[in-house]
């Protein structure tokens, strides 16, 4: 091989800067979200890992079905009556978007568009 | 080789020919019709000049108002009543648009109105406006979206953001809006504003309505007929704004035991630019 020596050298230096972010954080992840559950309800419309991986689903089939095809049938919960909906259902019992949504939101950098029109609860602090 | 290539030609042409003409001739067989009685046919039905049917027929659809079956929601504005008591007119522009959080902007351009007041001539520019009398020279007239049976907005949107609901309401589905403005293009009513800024500018962000979101900056927004209201087995907003004094009744169309019809079968009534062919759901009382 020709000029290997300018090839491995520059290979390296080229493995290295990709690996940037790895060998920085002597590959750890960072600290894992710990989003801040509600205190008084203890059951969600789904269970935790559903919801952890497919909320954003719900909330698309929610929008479509009381948006597009009128049924706004009510679910019950506990005992209550919740209607499909973030800002009617949702934020009643996560009632800070700071220490729940944000969390895992910025943890995985995303940035999801619905608090451009639906209303953030007010935050108590 | 030159007599081989000559052959070559030959076959391939004719193979291309055949097999271009062959599905004409066996439509033609399927058809069972000529292709000449095909155009004439064609000609009958678009009127000749290349029109759609529908449009040859539009004159006429605005006697004749289409659906009869399932639920089209629909209102009657009493301008009588309002003309008597021209303070409710206010309130129900002002409650509308409280309950929907409907920004406020100063300018005229970057306007936002569900429902609002217009002067006779704009709302009715189809009616004779000579030597009117004076309470219709003197109010204003209120107005809204008019819910059409046939929305020209709905045929207008190419993402289907608005469209028509099952109850005949002509919803606005905003997380589809993109911003084209080509249904406001198409409303004859001015139904339509368009956020050119964002609308949390113009809102007193302490007094919203917490159970109804806001609009974003380049969505089209209109009268939902307060849909989110009618799902909680409430009236419309302005409808409750005018109380018990029947100003404005709102109700089933296609009912006709409905207190909307009964208001309409007691009543000479008028709808705006009825020529259009829009169908609207919107009834006046003058």
């Amino acid at each position: 091989m020709y000029d290997s020596g300018k090839i491995i050298t520059g290979l390296i230096i080229f493995v290295l800067l990709i690996t940037f972010p790895i060998w920085y954080n002597h590959g750890d992840a960072g600290e894992v979200p710990k989003p801040e559950l509600p205190k008084d309800s203890k059951q969600c419309v789904l269970p935790t890992s559903e919801m952890r991986s497919n909320h954003m689903q719900l909330l698309n089939q929610w929008r479509d079905e009381v948006l597009r095809t009128g049924d706004r049938a009510y679910f019950e919960l506990e005992g209550k009556k919740y209607q499909k909906s973030l800002q009617n259902a949702c934020i009643q019992c996560h009632t800070s978007k700071k220490k729940f949504c944000d969390t895992c939101h910025t943890y995985t950098s995303v940035n999801p568009y619905c608090w451009d029109c639906h209303l953030v609860p007010v935050e108590s602090e | 080789m030159d007599k081989k290539r000559r052959e070559f030609l030959k076959i391939a042409g004719i193979s291309t020919l055949a097999g271009l003409g062959a599905p004409a001739v066996v439509d033609r067989f399927v058809s069972g019709s000529s292709p000449l009685a095909a155009l004439a046919a064609r000609e009958v039905e678009t009127g000749g000049h290349g029109e759609p049917a529908e449009a040859q027929a539009a004159p006429a659809e605005h006697v004749q108002q289409s659906v009869t079956t399932g639920i089209r929601l629909g209102m009657v504005i009493d301008i009588r009543k309002f003309i008597d008591n021209p303070e409710m007119e206010k309130e129900c522009v002002r409650v509308c648009h409280a309950v929907h959080n409907v920004p406020v902007f100063s300018r005229k351009k970057d306007e936002i109105k569900w429902i609002w007041r217009t002067g006779y001539e704009n709302a009715f520019p189809e009616h004779t406006n000579y030597y009117r009398n004076d309470e219709i020279e003197q109010n204003e007239v209120l107005v809204l979206c008019n819910h059409c049976d046939k929305p020209p907005c709905v045929r207008a949107c190419p993402t289907k953001a608005t469209f028509k609901a099952a109850n005949g309401i002509v919803a606005m589905d905003y997380h589809r809006c993109i911003g084209c403005r080509f249904c406001m293009a198409a409303c004859p009513y001015g139904a339509r504003s368009f956020n050119w800024r964002d609308p949390r500018e113009g809102l007193d962000m302490n007094k919203l309505n917490r159970e109804f979101p806001t609009r974003m900056r380049g969505v089209v927004e209109k009268c939902n007929f307060c849909a989110d209201r009618l799902g909680r087995g409430q009236q419309p907003a302005c409808v409750e704004a005018t109380g018990s004094t029947k100003a404005m009744v709102f109700g089933d169309l296609n009912d006709p035991n409905s207190e909307i019809r009964q208001v309409l079968k007691e009543n000479y009534t008028i709808q705006r630019k009825p020529s259009l062919g829009t169908s609207p759901s919107v009834f006046f009382i003058i």
